[in-house]
């Protein structure tokens, strides 16, 4: 076995890291990276360096690689795609051993993943397009803490996407007045409301006070329409200590679900808090702040279908997608692509959907997509249609924007959304027939008419920036 | 719309979830949600409550969900002979998911007199 001997010096990466007769391992965790390297270096000595410097490897050689074997424990770049339509960039595969990474832990993941390598000088831009976890690793993550179908029986949810909104003005409200805007919505039809991310603790509002109105509006919404209510109580905070404190007191008076923005907020935090929710039978919202510095440059980053996955097995029970049709950034197939990872048991590899591995989820529980951001009543038919029944369609100013109020804005969303659900179980096409539908609809609903008439020209449609890799 | 005195006044209302908003479904429309239940493989099954109890996780079940029922009119019928029985109560069917362990769909069809 000790047949090798030390030789200090600087080797090339692809004489021990790049190895395309290598079949992948069951058990290995799989990755994708999208790179470009500088001008004139050999494509199989950047993948080597990326398998290299993302596992076992450094640039120089050291005689303590002799005490273990790093042929068991190194990542190999074992395939290299052209990139469709880019002949700067090339797809490198890279299999890493399932023991170098701890087990339940998406942050040891990433830093092996994602650490050092993104800085490297060899490389112009580089990015995680895709992971293959083992099943193996992801029967070691807690994951969402209750799940799709837990959801659905706790707040009696069925047969359709759940409604919601962001209470808005984001900022500035006064805790009781910004219960008074909860109340509104719920009493009007929506099943659940949220903090906006960047409401935490501010002075104009402190936590404990909007926590105590919201729970009042929850109630009092429940009592009078006789269905099941929610806010997501944001307790996002500078410590997770402060988290804990905040997230007890949402159990305390009774909400049934509480909200954290994993990516500002941390994977380390996001897990823990997880499993407090696990512990005391909360619900997980998870907003995604920051993703888009993270995820939207087409050739440097983590693609969002990561993130996801990432969330997915660090916990949560709704997690923000986009809407495709709406203000924000989101390519339909991409977002269809991500979409099955959260709600899925198994996703097959489909380059058409931007998805590079099979995924096998095993038993792990599935994740609500939330469609947010510039989206109102015309856009309903398509977000049921691209979205589903397991979603969370949410709507800011198109509830809280409506010329009579929260209450009638959201009566409004219900009744379109309810009338595209309906539509769409008697065969109808209905992001085709979408016009016939609400305006049949609103014949029964002025408060219907008055937001179709509102909303009726905003259109948000801006070319997509990171779009799926075709030739 | 006319406009009234009450316009833009939003009344709130008892609305039981899914479908409360919209018009009660005629027997055609009724129709069409029993054959989506059947199309999607999900077993028919109905329940019914008092009003004053309708909040409860469970109602009461009326018979046994129906498992392998695929006749659209069997299940009406079942629907009426509930809402029959049990005219002061509310009545709903439910498509049981067994691959999700869900209901793949629930909703009111009968309110209490």
């Amino acid at each position: 076995m000790s047949t090798k001997s030390y030789q200090a010096g600087v080797k090339e990466y692809r004489d021990k890291y790049w190895t395309p007769d290598y079949v992948p391992l069951d058990t290995d965790l799989l990755a994708c990276f999208k790179v470009t390297g500088q001008p004139g270096v050999p494509r199989e000595e950047v993948a080597a360096a990326v398998a290299a410097e993302s596992s076992t490897g450094t640039w120089s050689t050291v005689w303590s690689e002799l005490l273990t074997d790093l042929e068991y424990y190194k990542g190999r770049a074992y395939r290299i795609e052209d990139v469709p339509g880019d002949a700067e960039s090339f797809y490198a595969f890279v299999a890493y051993p399932l023991d170098l990474f701890e087990e339940g832990s998406v942050v040891n993941v990433l830093t092996s993943l994602v650490g050092n390598v993104f800085g490297f000088k060899a490389l112009k831009h580089l990015r995680l397009e895709d992971i293959r976890f083992p099943i193996a690793y992801i029967k070691t993550c807690g994951g969402p803490p209750a799940g799709i179908q837990v959801e659905r029986d706790r707040l009696n949810k069925y047969g359709r996407p759940m409604l919601g909104a962001t209470i808005k003005p984001k900022l500035g409200l006064s805790a009781k007045n910004y219960g008074r805007a909860v109340y509104e919505c719920l009493r009007g039809g929506l099943d659940l409301t949220k903090d906006d991310e960047n409401v935490n603790s501010q002075p104009f509002m402190r936590w404990r006070d909007r926590f105590e109105f919201v729970a009042e509006a929850i109630n009092k919404a429940q009592q009078e329409t006789g269905e099941r209510k929610g806010h997501y109580l944001n307790v996002t905070a500078s410590t997770p200590e402060e988290m804990y404190k905040r997230a007890e007191f949402a159990k305390e008076v009774g909400c049934p679900i509480i909200m954290h923005d994993f990516l500002t907020g941390g994977f380390t935090a996001n897990t823990g808090l997880a499993n407090w929710c696990r512990d005391n039978g909360m619900l997980l919202h998870i907003h995604r702040a920051m993703h888009a510095v993270i995820d939207r440059h087409p050739k440097h980053g983590i693609h969002f279908r990561v993130l996801a996955k990432c969330l997915r097995l660090s916990g949560g029970d709704h997690l923000h997608t986009g809407t495709v049709v709406g203000k924000l950034e989101g390519d339909r197939n991409s977002t269809l692509g991500f979409v099955d990872q959260l709600r899925e048991s198994f996703v097959p590899e489909d380059r058409s959907r931007g998805v590079f591995f099979d995924q096998d989820w095993g038993s792990m529980p599935g994740v609500f997509a939330v469609a947010s951001g510039g989206i109102h009543v015309w856009h309903m038919p398509a977000l049921v249609t691209i979205f589903g029944d397991d979603s969370v369609l949410q709507f800011g100013g198109g509830t809280q924007g409506h010329p009579w109020g929260n209450a009638a804005g959201a009566a409004a969303n219900r009744v379109a959304l309810e009338a595209s659900v309906k539509a769409r179980n008697e065969g109808r096409e209905i992001e085709k027939e979408a016009r016939d539908i609400l305006t049949d609809a609103a014949r029964t609903s002025p408060e219907l008419a008055i937001a179709m008439e509102t909303w009726k020209e905003i259109k948000f449609e801006f070319e997509t920036v990171d779009k799926l890799d075709v030739g | 719309m006319a406009q009234t005195n009450t316009t833009g006044d939003y009344q709130t209302t008892q609305t039981l979830e899914t479908f409360g908003f919209l018009p009660k479904m005629d027997a055609s429309e009724i129709q069409a949600q029993v054959a989506y239940i059947i199309a999607n493989g999900w077993s028919p099954a109905i329940e019914h409550e008092h009003p004053s109890n309708a909040f409860d996780h469970y109602w009461t079940m009326w018979k046994l969900p129906f498992f392998g029922e695929t006749d659209i009119n069997a299940v009406l019928a079942e629907l009426e002979a509930c809402h029959r029985s049990y005219p002061d109560h509310h009545v709903r069917l439910i498509g049981y998911d067994s691959y999700t362990q869900s209901q793949g769909s629930s909703f009111v069809v009968f309110e209490a007199r």
